[in-house]
């Protein structure tokens, strides 16, 4: 029958999973997923099922991996996002962690831009560890994105974002990432990208700070091409400060709303 | 008029950057839509805007 191992159809004679596992990889212990669902049993091999075999605690190799995010997501949607561009301006709580969730999801390619270098006070919130004080927080994620996916195309960008450079900076990308940490800021990039590059879409953030309800976060589109996510209140001042639960709230807010626009879903 | 979706009017026809400071908005954290169309910040003081206007104000809190 034909199936689908690790990404290339095969014709098989084996009727279970793990037949084909003991004749194929024999000497090595496997995790298998059998149509996005992962099975620690053996299963009847159908015609078209979807096979991935990998081997445990190993890195696996492009094609493995590709198959494997596939499997999970289901094949058409992995191809659209594989081919993904997508720019995260600031790669504060918000940013570092949106890039993270986009770089899982397997974004073929992304954009990092931030001037700052990652500080103790970084640590309640953004994705960085001890061990990346002090560096660029572009080059710290990066790093960490080619931890977690070693097939992802991470540039980066080492500057400080301002009306003069957003254009030059930003070219090329249909979806950008608005994750700055200053209201000023998050205002000059917004207005300025949906002025001068009118077919880009913004998934900007405004209000996540404290501990109010979660449910106060939402997704918004307020206006063409600019999706907001937050509770559009609640700022960061004393008294008020930003913790990680609001705030990956609102970014798990605004990477989800990237991939429905990447799936060509413009609903909130 | 309507602003933000809700329906005002106003008396007289007014320079959108004078809309904007009357009604306490701070103009270095805001995007604003007329009618469908973003207005670059460079214009608030060119704009008039009047009743029948549509306009959209997103004002951006900081944290991030």
């Amino acid at each position: 029958m034909q199936i689908t191992l690790n990404g290339k159809s095969i014709n098989t004679a084996f009727t279970s999973v793990y037949e084909l596992k003991n004749n194929l990889y024999p000497d090595y212990e496997t995790i298998i997923i059998i149509n996005g669902f992962q099975i620690n049993k053996d299963y009847k091999l159908s015609e078209n099922d979807s096979i991935v075999i990998i081997q445990k605690g190993a890195v696996p190799s492009k094609e493995e991996f590709e198959s494997m995010i596939s499997a999970r997501h289901t094949p058409k949607v992995y191809e659209k996002l594989k081919k993904a561009k997508v720019a995260v301006a600031g790669l504060g709580g918000l940013g570092s962690n949106i890039a993270v969730m986009l770089a899982r999801t397997g974004i073929g390619h992304l954009l990092l831009v931030d001037f700052d270098t990652v500080e103790p006070s970084n640590l309640n919130r953004q994705h960085y560890f001890t061990g990346h004080l002090s560096m660029p927080k572009t080059e710290a994620l990066k790093k960490q994105i080619s931890e977690i996916n070693p097939f992802i195309n991470a540039e980066t960008k080492n500057v400080y974002v301002d009306e003069k450079n957003i254009e030059n900076l930003f070219r090329g990308y249909e979806i950008i990432c608005e994750a700055f940490d200053n209201p000023e800021s998050k205002a000059v990039l917004v207005n300025t990208v949906l002025s001068k590059m009118p077919s880009v879409k913004v998934v900007a953030a405004s209000g996540m700070a404290g501990y109010f309800s979660s449910n106060s976060i939402k997704t918004e589109r307020k206006i063409k091409n600019l999706y907001i996510c937050g509770d559009f209140t609640n700022g960061a001042k004393p008294g008020t400060g930003l913790m990680s639960p609001r705030v990956q709230i609102c970014a798990g807010h605004q990477a989800n709303m990237i991939v429905r626009l990447l799936l060509g879903i413009e609903d909130v | 008029m309507k602003v933000n979706g809700k329906i005002i009017s106003i008396t007289k026809s007014q320079t959108l950057i004078d809309f904007l400071k009357d009604n306490n908005y701070e103009i270095t954290k805001v995007a604003v839509e007329l009618n469908g169309n973003i207005i670059p910040k460079s214009k608030f003081k060119d704009m008039t805007i009047q009743n029948c206007d549509s306009l959209e104000i997103v004002t951006f809190v900081g944290g991030g």
